[in-house]
């Protein structure tokens, strides 16, 4: 049910997307896989992090869902790809069992584009994320979008690895 | 090596910033838009017949003309508040910013007043050619500084041909003794201007953006300068991030991007009074902001549900104009210098690429073809070209004509980008960025890509906007 759900919305954020011409394959190797655990249904908050940090926080955000709380995007592009839009369903679930809960998606771009271009790339990129967690069930006044273009890099060198890194699509809970 | 220049500058700078208004801003500069700021020109004394007319020389060797400089003259050498050693000092300071104006843009062979015979007061309007033309300069400048009774400045300013032994040209101004330079650089202006034929451009201020920190937690500043780097200014105080300032035509405003509510949004920040405004009221994200020529429209970029269009905006508010509506990002905006056309960025190709359309947005056409991408398209204050930055690997600045055509790479670092022209059209600034250290800087380059250089700013800088020359 909800991998049918998924599956037509990636479709149609796919045809939305501009359909660009030639690009490397993502995915930089030294990021940590995708979590293939995040489909195991209805896991209990308390039990999942028993006395670590609390629910509001952006540590606990991301013991639910590890890596999963950015992803990442090709040279240019902003379209949600599987491995992306597994990384969203698990978000989606842990904002599914905390409704209180709002957050903020920053888009980010790597160095390789001029400064304007990337500010509104950015947007694009936190654009879909939001779109996609829509998709999923997760109310849109609850998600921020805010772009800081290629301002904030998390990898420093001008390396093919760093700009993958840097071209995410990162959820923050902002207490 | 520049930290005892920097040092200064911050801490006047941190100490300062009691008045901001929770809008990341400084004091307003008050002395860079204060009364009686303006330049007068008057008549100045001279030969009867006047400045003669007439090519001096051709343009393929205006480059290697020898110029002599020495120190401006002064009737009686008297206290100024321009300097602190009098009238005298002050002449010798101004011909030191004329001979590094000339030297620092490849524009001549100038020799400056530190390596030159000081010159008599009378000798101003009568030179002594024996001895200049015993030098090798084939021009000659001289000056005067005379302080007034109302305490304001006269600068006169002459060029002589050595060799015809007669005067090219000749002009003065009163200024404020806070405005002593810009006397040297009407003085300048008016030597480049006489000689090669061109439009003036030194007398002219630079906004950009002041870069300190790490790479992952850079402080991005609003600052100004003039055109050669003297009367800067921190305009920001850095705890919030401001990027792409763009000076308004007459000075009077400086339009940018800060992400000091969270957001990035385009502000109208007001020199004279110290405060900035939203340029539109709306929840979207804001960007890439510009002035029309005649600084009555203001462009800028919002994005949508994650979608980029241009829009424009009357400067004294009111409704916005969307003038794209393509799915792709729309971007950035230059106008023509007769304000009829708009050269911007779109990837609704499917990469950046350069379209032109009219001011009102109708009939938008792509201009480039060749290989690799255009982006931040600038159009030549002249209107004959549009700088660009081309992304084909490298970034570098390039130029071209407003119909795409000859392509010219005027650069070749690893990342060159955001061009701007001088007012005159000729020279263009950017600003480089290094690989790794992501270390910026801005440079200039002339229209022929053989005089490049770097402009001396107290940090790093990047985002350089030239404005006019001054009103």
């Amino acid at each position: 049910m909800t991998i049918a759900v998924s599956k037509t919305a990636a479709a149609v954020l796919m045809t939305s997307a501009l359909a660009l011409g030639a690009c490397a394959k993502k995915a930089p190797e030294e990021l940590p896989p995708v979590q293939q655990t995040t489909t195991t249904p209805t896991p209990t908050p308390t039990a999942a992090v028993p006395s670590g940090p609390s629910v509001g926080s952006q540590q606990h955000f991301e013991q639910a869902v590890g890596s999963s709380s950015v992803i990442y995007f090709d040279t240019d592009r902003f379209n949600i790809d599987s491995s992306d839009a597994a990384a969203l369903q698990a978000q989606a679930q842990y904002f599914a069992r905390f409704p209180q809960l709002t957050f903020t998606i920053e888009g980010h771009c790597d160095e390789r584009g001029t400064r304007e271009y990337n500010l509104a790339l950015g947007e694009r990129r936190a654009n879909a994320a939001k779109n996609y967690l829509v998709s999923l069930g997760v109310s849109p006044d609850r998600i921020r979008t805010v772009s800081y273009g290629k301002e904030r890099p998390v990898a420093l060198s001008s390396t093919a690895a760093a700009w993958a890194q840097n071209r995410r699509a990162a959820s923050i809970i902002i207490n | 090596m520049k930290m005892t220049f920097i040092l200064p500058l911050l801490a006047g700078v941190l100490a300062a910033p009691a008045l901001a208004q929770n809008q990341d801003l400084g004091d307003p500069p008050a002395d860079l838009l204060g009364d009686g700021g303006a330049v007068e020109d008057i008549a100045i004394e001279g030969e009867d017949d006047g400045p003669l007319r007439g090519t001096v020389t051709d343009e393929s060797d205006w480059e290697d003309l020898g110029i002599a400089i020495p120190a401006f003259a002064t009737d009686r050498d008297r206290q100024t508040p321009a300097n602190a050693d009098g009238t005298a000092a002050l002449g010798r300071e101004i011909a030191r910013v004329i001979t590094a104006n000339l030297r620092n843009n490849g524009l001549f062979q100038p020799t400056g007043p530190d390596r030159l015979p000081t010159p008599g007061f009378a000798q101003i309007t009568d030179p002594a050619w024996g001895s200049w033309g015993g030098r090798g300069a084939e021009m000659l400048v001289h000056g005067y500084v005379r302080a007034r009774g109302d305490d304001r400045l006269v600068v006169g300013c002459y060029l002589y041909d050595v060799a015809l032994q007669d005067e090219l040209i000749r002009e003065g101004w009163v200024v404020r003794p806070a405005d002593w330079r810009r006397a040297a650089h009407k003085c300048s202006d008016l030597i480049y201007a006489r000689l090669t034929g061109e439009d003036p451009f030194f007398d002219s201020r630079i906004a950009y953006i002041a870069e300190t920190g790490p790479k992952d937690n850079r402080v991005k500043r609003l600052a100004v300068m003039d055109s050669d780097g003297a009367n800067h200014r921190f305009l920001t105080l850095g705890s919030a991030t401001a990027l792409t300032p763009r000076y308004s035509p007459d000075y009077s405003k400086i339009l940018y991007l800060s992400y000091v509510d969270g957001n990035p949004r385009i502000y109208v920040y007001d020199i004279g009074s110290g405060r900035q405004t939203l340029v539109t009221q709306n929840s979207s994200p804001t960007i890439a902001p510009r002035w029309s020529p005649d600084g009555r429209h203001i462009l800028y970029s919002m994005a949508v549900a994650g979608n980029t269009d241009i829009y424009r905006v009357p400067a004294s508010g009111g409704r916005s104009v969307r003038l794209t509506d393509t799915p792709g990002i729309d971007i950035g905006g230059s106008y023509s210098p007769d304000g009829r056309q708009i050269v911007f960025e779109s990837d609704r190709s499917g990469t950046q690429q350069c379209y032109v359309m009219n001011a009102d947005g109708t009939n938008q056409r792509r201009i480039t073809f060749f290989g690799g991408r255009c982006a931040t398209p600038e159009w030549s204050p002249r209107g004959d070209q549009i700088a660009f930055t081309r992304i084909a690997g490298d970034f570098n600045v390039a130029v071209m004509t407003p119909a795409g055509r000859n392509l010219r790479v005027l650069t070749n670092g690893w990342q060159d980008e955001a061009p701007t022209w001088a007012p005159n059209g000729r020279i263009i600034q950017f600003f480089r960025t290094t690989r790794n250290a992501g270390r910026s800087s801005l440079w200039q380059v002339d229209l022929t890509g053989r005089n490049e250089r770097r402009l001396p700013t107290p940090v790093d800088a990047s985002d350089p906007a030239w404005g006019p020359i001054r009103p």
